[in-house]
């Protein structure tokens, strides 16, 4: 494993800048994820790293050595994509010794057998090895192709949206699988994503990227509890991050420059209607099981918060609104610190 | 608007039975959520309510009047599938005034009926329009607002939904619930994802190979699940089971695992030695250093305020939902403890849950 460093990279096809001057390093054993929406640059960030686009500006490097004009058959890569692509007339066996069988390797036999049983025991698939690729389920299927990429190697594993395919059970167990094996293994992982779950529960790091910028990197609760940005927090969350226009609150106080106040669901809650204090209207109640969300109208705006689903609360009842440490931010967006009081 | 009752209904293809035994009844107004896997029986229980399908067995009331042989067409219901067929060729106006049109109403009080339906679905703005040009949710209040026009009995809408993205889904089920709020019409909603049902609808069945494992309003059935199939359905990530053999007889308080006890609700039924479930719900398990219950951590999965840590036990694999704040270990060991007012048991052979002091008051079986 190695750590792989972007410095300043750009990359345009005609007149779409896909990626604008991207500077980051993915250290050894590390799991950063890239988390943006179709569009943002992540897949196109990943070809660069692996050569398959070669960058308008800026140099990418591996292990320390610079690779930005090295083809793609030498930086020692594996890339795992979205749709698993295996061979169907081989066996699993086969299909996950194929990467090592390449004429260039001249990986001996023994050796093959070795990583292959090692990797689809990592996998829990070694009972399949003996059938045909067609003939697995798609959670299978999908270790499988991880799996190709694991039995070498590499420098680095980059991965484009592989859980995406998969339903939600499968990608919720394959989630955790990863995530152990990557440590298991001390992997080296650039993973992209537009699922903010994927990104919170694997990530050691998470880059938040939007039009081709990198607006964010940090650890996971870096990104959700210190947003720099109000894009950044509303990526993160589910709910999503309430905004209300600061002066809607006047009864808060509020670091100056403060146009927008981002309040989380544990940064509002539901108190009694004392007199005093700001006070909203439960518009409408959605159960979850654990949790309600509670949907509140607060001067013509619509705030949702969480409450424990044997709380009495009922539609167009009034009740109080207690904030906890919102997050502010300026008029262009960023995020401005709380003043200590 | 209308009562709907369905009265031992049944239905078989050939030698599979799509539908067994179904009773229920459905409020004048209320939203009514059909909830299982694929197969399960709902769309065939929704299609027979519609008159899209007759019954082997069984009756069909709609407002008290028995409409199990009735022509679809003459039982003003109004059917919401999951893709919106839309006249290409025909404006959003005339898409949606179309079923008036069909029945002969003058132009001027359809042209009204129109206009107030998109009143209520807020596309007033959108009725010169073409259809080609509209974004996914319009297109589907469109269609919603042509099974609306005619004021029908009820709705009745199989996994309008399904094929939207998660985010847009989640704001369209809040819509939907609120047109549902300013209409009051009953609605019957077909859908395989739990959160659907338990977000919009008044009460949920919840059905399993052409059966219906329990009816309830949605905390009644997060909280005291009838069966494991419904626990497991219910939930994310669903109740834990632990599994054990003992034996139980009324007035127990506890469970003994191999190497623990566990404090439960009152037990209210005797059960013979044999294989049990505990259900636990993730967000009633907690740490604690000198539980007997005890574990390994297989991993930490962070959400913001919370964070999902998976545990192998001694009973088998359990998620529980923690305050992020916790710091957690993976390959550490640590003990758990349950909130006992809130525990589920099963008989491990049928799956269906045993009576205790929590369930007593709960519809059985």
């Amino acid at each position: 494993m190695a750590e792989v460093t972007l410095r300043q990279v750009s990359k345009r096809f005609g007149p779409i800048e896909a990626v604008r001057d991207l500077s980051f390093a993915i250290d050894n054993g590390e799991f950063v994820v890239l988390l943006g929406p179709s569009g943002a640059g992540k897949t196109t960030t990943l070809r660069l790293i692996t050569g398959l686009e070669r960058p308008d500006s800026g140099s990418i490097s591996i292990d320390g050595r610079d690779v930005t004009q090295d083809p793609p058959g030498t930086r020692d890569i594996a890339f795992v994509f979205q749709q698993y692509s295996l061979y169907p007339h081989l066996s699993v066996y086969d299909n996950l010794a194929f990467p090592l069988r390449s004429p260039a390797r001249r990986v001996p036999e023994a050796t093959i057998r070795k990583r292959v049983e090692q990797t689809a025991e990592l996998l829990h698939i070694a009972g399949k090895l003996g059938n045909k690729a067609t003939r697995l389920s798609g959670g299978e299927m999908q270790r499988v192709a991880i799996g190709r990429a694991l039995v070498r190697d590499p420098s680095i594993y980059l991965m484009d949206e592989p859980l995406s395919s998969l339903d939600a059970k499968l990608r919720a167990e394959l989630r955790l699988e990863l995530k152990r094996i990557q440590v298991e293994l001390g992997a080296t992982i650039l993973y992209v994503t537009h699922d903010q779950v994927e990104a919170m529960t694997m990530a050691s790091r998470i880059g938040v990227i939007k039009d081709g910028e990198l607006l964010q990197l940090g650890t996971p609760r870096e990104i959700y509890e210190n947003p720099n940005s109000r894009y950044v927090a509303s990526r993160l969350g589910t709910p999503q991050i309430n905004f209300l226009p600061a002066s809607l609150i006047p009864e808060i106080a509020v670091p100056p420059a403060t146009e927008v106040v981002g309040i989380r669901t544990e940064h509002l809650q539901i108190a009694a209607t004392d007199g005093g204090g700001i006070v909203g209207r439960v518009h409408r109640i959605e159960h979850l099981g654990d949790q309600n969300h509670v949907h509140l109208e607060y001067r013509g705006q619509m705030l949702i918060t969480l409450a424990d689903p044997h709380q009495p609360l009922q539609a167009n009842q009034d009740v109080g609104l207690k904030l906890i440490d919102p997050l502010f931010f300026d008029a262009a967006g960023r995020r401005i610190a709380a003043t200590v009081h | 608007m209308a009562q709907i009752r369905v009265e031992n209904l049944r239905k078989s293809f050939d030698q599979f039975t799509a539908v067994e035994d179904s009773n229920f009844t459905i409020d004048n107004g209320s939203f009514f959520a059909l909830l299982g896997p694929s197969g399960c029986g709902k769309t065939t229980t929704l299609r027979m309510i519609a008159g899209l399908e007759l019954p082997t067995d069984g009756r069909i009331l709609l407002n008290g009047e028995d409409v199990t042989f009735r022509r679809a067409a003459e039982r003003d219901i109004a059917f919401v599938f999951q893709l919106f067929a839309l006249y290409p060729h025909m404006d959003v106006e005339q898409n949606i005034g179309f079923p008036l049109k069909c029945q002969g109403m003058k132009r001027r009080e359809a042209r009204e009926r129109v206009l107030e339906t998109a009143r209520l679905l807020r596309i007033e703005h959108l009725l010169r329009g073409k259809t080609s040009k509209l974004s996914g949710g319009d297109r589907q209040r469109v269609a919603l607002g042509r099974a609306m026009v005619r004021r029908p009995k009820a709705f009745l809408m199989d996994e309008p939904l399904g094929a939207l993205d998660a985010e847009f889904r989640a704001l369209m089920c809040g819509e939907l619930r609120e047109l549902h709020d300013r209409i009051s019409a009953t609605t019957v909603y077909v859908t395989h994802d739990q959160h659907e049902a338990m977000a919009m609808a008044d009460r949920i069945a919840v059905m399993n190979a052409g059966r219906i494992e329990q009816i309830g309003v949605p905390q009644e059935i997060y909280d005291r699940p009838a069966s494991m199939f419904v626990a497991d359905f219910i939930g994310s990530p669903p109740m834990n089971f632990l599994h054990f053999e003992a034996g139980l007889a009324p007035g127990d308080r506890a469970v003994k695992f191999p190497h623990a006890s566990v404090a439960i609700p009152e037990i209210r039924e005797a059960k013979a030695p044999g294989p049990l479930v505990l259900g636990v719900r993730p967000e009633h398990i907690r740490f604690a250093d000198a539980a007997p219950v005890r574990g390994r951590v297989f991993g930490a999965e962070y959400l913001g305020t919370t964070q999902i840590v998976t545990v192998d036990t001694e009973q088998g694999q359990v998620k529980a939902r923690l305050p992020s704040s916790l710091a957690v270990q993976v390959g550490e060991v640590v003990g758990l403890t349950f909130r006992s007012d809130a525990l589920s048991l099963f008989d491990a052979q049928t799956g269906v849950a045993i009576r205790t002091a929590t369930y007593a008051s709960a519809g059985h079986g």
